[in-house]
């Protein structure tokens, strides 16, 4: 067998039994692997209206086809599926390293992870030998020390390891698993399930070659793809990296400041992906097989955060940054590093300090309520004790721990209408109200407000469509870039290649088939790219989701951008979403209740999950 | 006999190396026709984010892995200071890998005898050297190095000196 490993584990955590069954290739084929495959392995392992955080919700870990070879960036993905506790749909976080190869060697497509540990415990993978060992001593500590004991416990320093923090243990709705110390499965709470399992760790060591089907056409793709990552379709991620879009979104106004409340940043420049690159980037790294790299690791040369070590992206910059009012990249820094000590998704740990900002703004939160911290827009010393209590689950920041969703209905008065999220899920760095493309998919996305499930910000940044305008057309637009980043994170391949596929699907189509020996063509991926997202529509259909939560953030729908500029009082009105989703929602072969046809779902070749839908089909 | 001023090694540079591991993945397909680190003649380390270095057979003078076999299996080219296996001979014993500073020389996972760059004899040149992206990699002499050494720290020293005018 060539790409797939042929074999998936099952862990019972509880007793510690494992079994392993033959990878269903007919799941293979139409689900390719990654969050596509992950998914459809979590749907036969679950029931519906599985509480997220109980042991009925299995964690799965998924690795793609392309995994453990040398094609660019495509060695080093893996994906972690489960009910979310953030959103309670389905949902999947990807994360990139070399945990997805090591994965691979050991002989694995997937991992299934059911029920929960009597105790703390850590999973040891060693090829074939697969154990739960003992993690009393590994309690409270950071993802990166969890690594750095485990290694040496283990006597192998080059055993790859997934850990979660003590965000994670405390079933912070935000919190995620990282591996190598700065690569996160980040968003929608997943190291909260993995948490509820008593699992603190995945450690794996893989030992088997990886072979290509046609070792020599996959050699010569090879080396056509080596020249394109050093091309001009990956230059931004290899110098400025994605840090470089705070003055590109800055000088368009779709850049979310204060929570919000504006579309632009007046302090923008000190905070740039300029200034960060010229005064904190110490090194760009690679992960395993990248060709490229693109990972900025800052180190704070001085003052009071002096030594501070960690990974700087756009959207964790913008989050603890603007989105809060702080020009101080120092201390962004900071955060970044704190949210990493945790474990929480550094995205949605700086909104919610946004949320709070805003709430404490406005009175809703009082400076008693928050244990003392004068939360004004702009103070960085409460973003990093805000996220201190929020990473211990201390005072205020036990509440805000769950997502600002959770946290604005407990907080009450008010509070709700601060929270910009979707389905639960805390927003990113694109001003919806002005990126109307972007907000039909953001709006659709089935893991909730993300710009990672399918791109469509691009359009709209990049002038292929008037932005502030909603119409007909942004339908097949974002549903052609959703199949396609659906397969991105199925293959798995890294989102920041996707350029190099400069004849797209046929290009991966052409990749999966040399390092699988599968025939198939672009058409068919295409397929498997709707079947995906239809699989994610079935599940969440299941979980009680529907059109009513194919929604936006409340300021996005009822507060025009107030900033003087060249989108001052765009919004998105129900009535434009309505069209836009109406759009969406026929491009997909659904009722224009958001549910997949019978008929569509016989074009994908899913007539089997007919039951879920069954009834509540009529548009 | 090759002197060791002229003995050529792979050599990586630590402010070029991200530890993409591709020398990895190139070398064992080279050398073995599967990707697997385990079967790569070099490996490597990232100590942290910041220090990331591929490591492999330096070619040493007197070579302490050849000293160290109790069986004879290994020795050391006169023609290019390669450390040349006898594969026959080789019980696994390690002896070797204790005595080498640098874990260049390994133990095979399958065959259990021990491998170790010979800089790609039998493709004329290695190929970690051509596949790494950040040309970090280079086939050098220890005067080579020497060299490149002397001429980054005395621009080093003139940049200090103009920053401080």
């Amino acid at each position: 067998m060539h790409g797939y490993a042929g074999k998936v584990l099952y862990v019972e955590l509880n007793t510690g039994k494992t079994r392993i069954e033959p990878l269903n290739m007919d799941y293979a084929k139409k689900y390719v692997g990654g969050i596509g495959l992950g998914m459809r392995l979590w749907l036969d392992n679950s029931k519906a209206g599985v509480d997220p955080l109980s042991p009925e919700n299995p964690l799965v870990l998924a690795i793609g086809p392309i995994s453990g070879t040398i094609f660019p960036t495509a060695g080093n993905g893996h994906a972690f599926v489960a009910k979310s506790p953030a959103t309670l749909g389905i949902s999947e976080a990807v994360a990139h390293g070399t945990f997805g190869s090591e994965m691979k060697r050991a002989g694995y497509d997937a991992v299934i992870l059911k029920g929960k540990a009597e105790k703390p415990v850590y999973l040891w993978i060693d090829d074939d030998s697969v154990q739960l060992l003992d993690a009393a001593h590994l309690l409270g500590k950071s993802p990166s020390e969890t690594e750095d004991v485990i290694k040496e416990d283990l006597e192998d320093y080059y055993v790859r390891v997934a850990a979660i923090g003590l965000a994670g243990e405390k079933l912070s709705r935000i919190a995620c698993i990282i591996n190598e110390k700065t690569r996160a499965a980040g968003r929608t709470g997943l190291g909260a399930v993995m948490g509820s399992k008593n699992l603190k760790a995945i450690a794996v060591r893989g030992t088997h070659d990886i072979v290509p089907a046609k070792p020599d056409e996959f050699m010569d793709m090879v080396i056509e793809f080596h020249e394109r990552m050093k091309g001009p379709a990956t230059r931004k991620y290899r110098t400025l990296g994605t840090a470089e879009n705070v003055l590109v979104h800055n000088s368009l106004y779709c850049m979310p400041t204060r929570n919000y409340n504006n579309s632009h940043f007046e302090e923008a420049e000190k905070v740039s992906g300029e200034i960060l690159n010229e005064r904190f980037v110490a090194k760009i790294i690679g992960c395993s097989s990248c060709a490229m790299r693109c990972e900025h690791e800052v180190v704070v040369p001085e003052g009071p955060y002096k030594g501070t070590m960690t990974r700087m992206e756009y959207e964790t910059l913008w989050a603890m940054g603007p989105y809060c009012g702080i020009d101080r990249l120092d201390a962004i820094i900071k955060g970044m590093e704190l949210a990493n000590y945790y474990g929480m998704d550094a995205i949605s740990a700086g909104v919610i300090v946004g949320f709070a900002m805003d709430c404490y703004e406005n009175g809703i939160l009082s400076k008693k309520d928050l244990g003392g911290i004068e939360a004004n827009f702009g103070n960085s010393e409460a973003l990093l004790q805000l996220l201190e209590k929020m990473g211990k689950r201390e005072g205020i920041g036990d509440i805000l721990a769950d997502g600002v969703r959770s946290a604005g209905e407990k907080i009450g008065k008010g509070a709700e209408k601060l929270a910009q999220h979707i389905k639960g899920l805390e927003v990113t760095g694109y001003d919806l109200r002005c990126l109307k493309t972007a907000a039909l998919g953001f709006a659709v996305s089935f893991r909730g407000a993300d710009h990672n499930r399918h791109g469509a910000y691009a359009f709209d940044v990049k002038g292929k469509v008037d932005r502030l305008k909603a119409e007909k057309g942004r339908g097949n637009m974002v549903r052609d870039m959703e199949n396609l980043y659906a397969l991105i994170d199925s293959f798995i391949v890294c989102k920041f290649s996707r350029g190099t596929y400069y004849k797209g699907l046929s290009d991966m189509a052409k990749l999966f088939t040399l390092v699988t020996g599968i025939e198939i063509t672009s058409k068919e991926l295409d397929k498997s790219g709707a079947r995906i997202i239809t699989l994610a529509r079935l599940i969440n259909i299941r979980e009680g989701l529907g059109r009513k939560d194919d929604t936006l953030p409340w300021k996005v729908m009822n507060v025009p951008i107030p900033d003087e500029g060249p989108v001052q009082g765009a919004v998105v009105k129900q009535k434009e979403l309505d069209l836009l989703l109406d759009d969406y929602y026929v491009s997909r072969g659904w009722t224009l209740k958001g549910v997949p046809t019978k008929t569509t779902l016989k074009e994908l070749g899913m007539e089997g999950l007919l039951k879920i839908v069954r009834g509540k089909q009529e548009a | 006999m090759v002197k060791i001023h002229e003995r050529k090694f792979v050599s990586a540079d630590p402010e070029k190396c991200v530890g993409c591991q591709i020398c990895e993945y190139i070398c064992s397909w080279t050398k073995e026709k599967g990707f697997n680190p385990l079967k790569s003649r070099i490996r490597v380390v990232r100590v942290n984010q910041l220090a990331n270095m591929a490591v492999t057979c330096r070619r040493c003078e007197d070579p302490p892995c050849v000293a160290a076999c109790p069986r004879d299996a290994l020795k050391q080219s006169d023609e290019t200071g390669t450390i040349i296996l006898d594969s026959d001979k080789c019980n696994g014993c390690g002896w070797c890998i204790e005595a080498c500073d640098y874990g260049a020389i390994m133990l095979h996972p399958e065959t259990k005898v021990v491998h170790v760059c010979d800089l790609c004899k039998d493709e004329g040149e290695p190929q970690c050297i051509k596949w790494c992206p950040e040309e970090a990699l280079t086939l050098v002499t220890s005067d080579v190095l020497a060299q490149k050494a002397r001429i980054t720290a005395v621009k080093k020293l003139f940049q200090e000196a103009r920053k401080k005018k």
